[in-house]
């Protein structure tokens, strides 16, 4: 089981990093290397497309090779997270729109908020089964 | 539901790590089956049975809340 465990969570890693990395480049490609070729953008696009996709299975496949409690844990923590991604992101949107912010609502606030929440539900929900 | 899970381990000898081993599960989820935290799965409870040779309600016992 352990064994098991490593291996996908190294894979989950490295597909993780790798979708962070063809990101970037995707990102920053356009502007900075290749001088706004569309091509080489598309291209650039469809692979992190492609290995986000391939980073969503090794996530499942990690998910699956859990057991039941840590299961739980995860499930829990996931619920709280997706609950509380929909309700800040709508109500930072609504702040945008109705100008009670003077900033714009960047979605990375939104992809960076849902990371930290999760990690510290995961941890106090974690803590609550030891 | 309680049981008695670490009373049977103590009498085999075997650490949390040995039997989250044989049962096929963390040590994390065995430390919570016996503090009460977390109640097994069906399959789980007759791996455990079956490790122990007892019957499920030797080592499970139910009670409502």
């Amino acid at each position: 089981m352990k064994k098991e465990r490593r291996k996908n969570l190294t894979q989950l890693a490295a597909w993780t990093w790798s979708w962070v990395a063809t990101l970037a480049i995707a990102t920053f490609g356009p502007k900075f290397i290749w001088d706004d070729h569309i091509l080489l953008t598309v291209l650039a696009v469809t692979v992190n497309f492609t290995n986000g996709i391939l980073m969503i299975i090794a996530n499942r496949k990690f998910f699956n090779n859990l057991d039941e409690l840590e299961r739980k844990i995860h499930l829990e923590s996931l619920a709280l997270t997706l609950g509380l991604a929909v309700v800040v992101g709508l109500t930072y949107s609504l702040l945008d729109v109705t100008d009670l912010i003077t900033f714009d609502a960047e979605i990375s606030n939104l992809v960076m908020f849902i990371g930290l929440a999760y990690g510290i539900i995961l941890t106090v929900n974690t803590r609550r089964y030891s | 539901m309680k049981n008695r899970l670490k009373v049977l381990r103590a009498e085999n000898n075997y650490t949390q790590e040995d039997l989250a081993e044989y049962i096929g599960v963390s040590r994390q989820t065995i430390n919570a089956i016996e503090k009460g935290k977390f109640d097994p799965s069906l399959p789980t409870a007759f791996r455990i049975s079956k490790l122990f040779k007892l019957s499920i309600e030797d080592i499970f016992q139910f009670e409502e809340n």
